[in-house]
């Protein structure tokens, strides 16, 4: 099995057992980089993949939350290879697949090359890159493949057909669906994501979780109707913002 | 950065550029370019790639486009002669006068083109970001002019330094958005209006108002600025006799400069960009970015970008808010690179003394980003005399005033 085919597995035993899989979203080391391994940790417990934020000082694709989060972690020192050293010290207590959710510039400033390689060894599957368009993904994506490593393509409402096609085709470990046309925290779900999410799921043959705008159980429900996952981000970060327990959160998601 | 290429590879990629055939189909001129852009806005970009390929080089959409830079823009702008700044420097000084363009500086070029485009291209609204609030003020101006509404996002910490930019934007009838995150500069209003064109791909025209970000950004404001060079050349033939030795510009993300350089990238001209040397050397005490900066991708582009080691983009210091930027236009970058262009900078004081000049000599008050490139024509003056030098004036000061009262008269 390869890396990202880890990702799927996940996914699919979640959903084997009848349930909508969740996939929670942290910024790394935030609010405090020493408790990162124990929140890490706990947020794996309840989720079947983790979604894990590297700080960027210009998230543009970012709202309020995770703008504020990703800046306070950038003060407090958090750097992609803090992170990586963090993680090899919690090699296999990690209940749970990691992705990598960072803009292109601190990847670049690391190395494609050595990314991958830290990447594999410290149980983290797949990177999520929300400024690097399919067109811009070539070197990227060969580096990662030949690891076994997945690049998870983002697809939108604002995707045409034969676009979504292409992505969805491109994409390993699962394809992100986004829900909303706009940036992250927004205050909730449209209403009308059937014809949306059953054509990017009739696209797609590995699972697709949707993302963006899912902050309650309510919104778990409405995504899983069509799709394998749901990833929360923002009001998970809100939760830790305000220094409350993530894992009754996260499972009150799935109840 | 010049070490990048082999001598070779930087002719074969500096030929293409003079030809005219940078950037490529992706994008890219050289390395530098591209396309960085969130998922959510690739199919806008398709579309805005479309209408710049249908439009921005149609006879219907120039004509128009010409009409408005003679008739309402009031170009061709001038070329002065500069005799006693001339006379004090021990050189030969012509002066472009971007100044005198409408709204009182080059940014109305870029912004009436886009305007124009953004009406055919069926936008709901218009939205721009602003520094030093220049092209805040010109694209309010032409989409009040063509009939669109607009909103400008601009940086707290600038909204404060060009408090008469504010009103002005806000009585030619468009919004001013405050700001209140990342560094509350340029690079911070960048984002946000990025951010505001994600909820509204379709119905929304982001009028970027320099030569940076993502295809086809670049190549357009460029396509709109060469107009300052253009005439430039011709004015030096008609009025000079010839074409200059040296030509200097201001280099913040870099649409007065490219529009200047461009045209002239071919002639036996040296072209020096000046950028913001702040306060000093180190990191985060400039927006030295050509000088001190390193490959990387921000707000769209692959380019020179002021970051740390662990490729986070660092904040910026200049006087002048419109040079206040971490990046610089990709086209830049690559003429960097290829040695033909090269940049400097002027730090905080100089750029200062050079305004003071300039008021005293030719009677002309200049913006404080402009005024870097007479602090480094000025020193280049001194050491290569008798040279004649074009300067490109990119705007005027009055903007600055808020800022100036801080520092007396006659310094």
């Amino acid at each position: 099995m390869s890396a990202y085919e880890k990702i799927h597995a996940a996914i699919s035993t979640a959903n084997d057992s009848g349930r909508t899989a969740l996939v929670p979203f942290i910024t790394a080391g935030y609010p405090e980089p020493k408790d990162f391994i124990a929140t890490l940790k706990n947020v794996a417990s309840a989720g079947d993949v983790v979604e894990l934020g590297i700080p960027f000082s210009d998230p543009m694709a970012d709202g309020m939350t995770i703008q504020r989060s990703s800046f306070v972690a950038l003060q407090k020192g958090v750097s992609l290879k803090w992170i990586f050293d963090e993680l090899d010290s919690a090699q296999g207590e990690i209940d749970a697949p990691l992705v990598m959710m960072s803009y292109l510039n601190p990847l670049l400033a690391f190395g494609f090359e050595d990314l991958a390689d830290r990447a594999l060894a410290a149980g983290v599957y797949g990177f999520i890159v929300p400024d690097l368009p399919y067109e811009e993904s070539t070197e990227l994506r060969a580096v990662l493949e030949a690891k076994g490593l997945g690049l998870i393509q983002l697809v939108t409402p604002a995707t045409p057909e034969d676009r979504l096609k292409t992505l969805c085709d491109a994409s390993r470990g699962f394809v992100y669906a986004v829900t909303i046309t706009g940036i992250t925290g927004g205050a909730g779900l449209p209403v009308d994501l059937a014809d949306y999410l059953t054509k990017v799921v009739s696209h797609s043959t590995i699972p697709v979780c949707a993302g963006f705008g899912i902050r309650e159980a309510k919104d778990v429900a409405a995504v899983g109707q069509y799709v394998a996952g749901a990833i929360v981000g923002s009001a998970l970060v809100e939760v830790l913002e305000r220094g409350e327990d993530p894992k009754p959160f996260l499972e009150a998601l799935i109840e | 950065m010049s070490t990048l290429f082999a001598a070779d590879e930087a002719k074969r990629l500096l030929d293409a550029a003079i030809k005219g055939d940078m950037p490529d189909e992706r994008g890219r001129f050289g390395p530098f370019g591209g396309r960085y852009v969130p998922e959510t806005l690739v199919p806008a970009f398709d579309r805005l790639e479309a209408g710049v390929k249908e439009h921005l080089h149609s006879p219907v959409f120039q004509a128009e486009f010409q009409k408005e830079l003679r008739e309402w823009v009031g170009r061709p702008t001038a070329l002065s002669f500069a005799p006693r700044l001339s006379e004090a420097w021990g050189a030969e000084v012509w002066i472009k006068r971007e100044d005198l363009a409408h709204t009182g500086a080059h940014k109305i070029n870029n912004a009436i083109g886009q305007a124009l485009l953004a009406k055919r291209l069926g936008a709901k609204r218009v939205i721009a970001e602003t520094g030093a609030g220049q092209h805040g003020v010109a694209s309010a101006a032409a989409c009040a002019r063509v009939g669109l509404s607009c909103s400008v996002f601009m940086g707290a910490v600038d909204m404060e330094r060009q408090a008469p930019n504010v009103d002005r934007i806000r009585r030619l009838g468009a919004e001013v958005i405050a700001v209140e995150t990342g560094d509350k500069t340029l690079r911070a209003a960048i984002d946000e209006a990025l951010r505001e064109w994600v909820t509204d791909p379709d119905g929304i025209y982001y009028l970027l108002g320099s030569a940076v970000g993502a295809h086809p950004y670049p190549y357009l404001v460029r396509e709109l600025q060469s107009v300052i060079g253009t005439e430039a050349r011709q004015q030096m033939l008609d009025q000079a006799g010839g074409l200059p030795d040296v030509a200097f510009a201001c280099v913040g993300g870099g649409s007065n400069a490219i529009g200047l350089f461009y045209p002239l990238l071919g002639d036996d001209i040296e072209l020096i960009g000046v950028e913001a040397g702040g306060i000093g050397d180190g990191l985060g005490e400039n927006a030295a970015t050509l000088a001190t900066g390193t490959p990387g991708v921000l707000q769209g582009s692959y380019t020179i970008i002021l970051q740390n080691d662990d490729g986070q983009v660092q904040e910026t210091q200049s006087i002048s808010a419109g040079l206040d930027y971490s990046g610089v236009g990709p086209e830049h970058a690559l003429l960097q690179a290829t040695g033909r262009v090269k940049y400097i900078s002027a730090r905080d004081d100089e750029a200062l003394e050079a305004l003071g000049e300039l008021c005293t000599t030719e009677g002309i008050l200049t913006a404080l980003e402009t005024s870097h490139a007479f602090a480094a024509a000025r020193k280049y003056a001194k050491q290569n005399p008798g040279k004649r030098i074009l300067i490109g004036n990119s705007g005027r000061g009055d903007k600055d005033i808020p800022t100036l009262t801080k520092y007396p008269a006659g310094i």
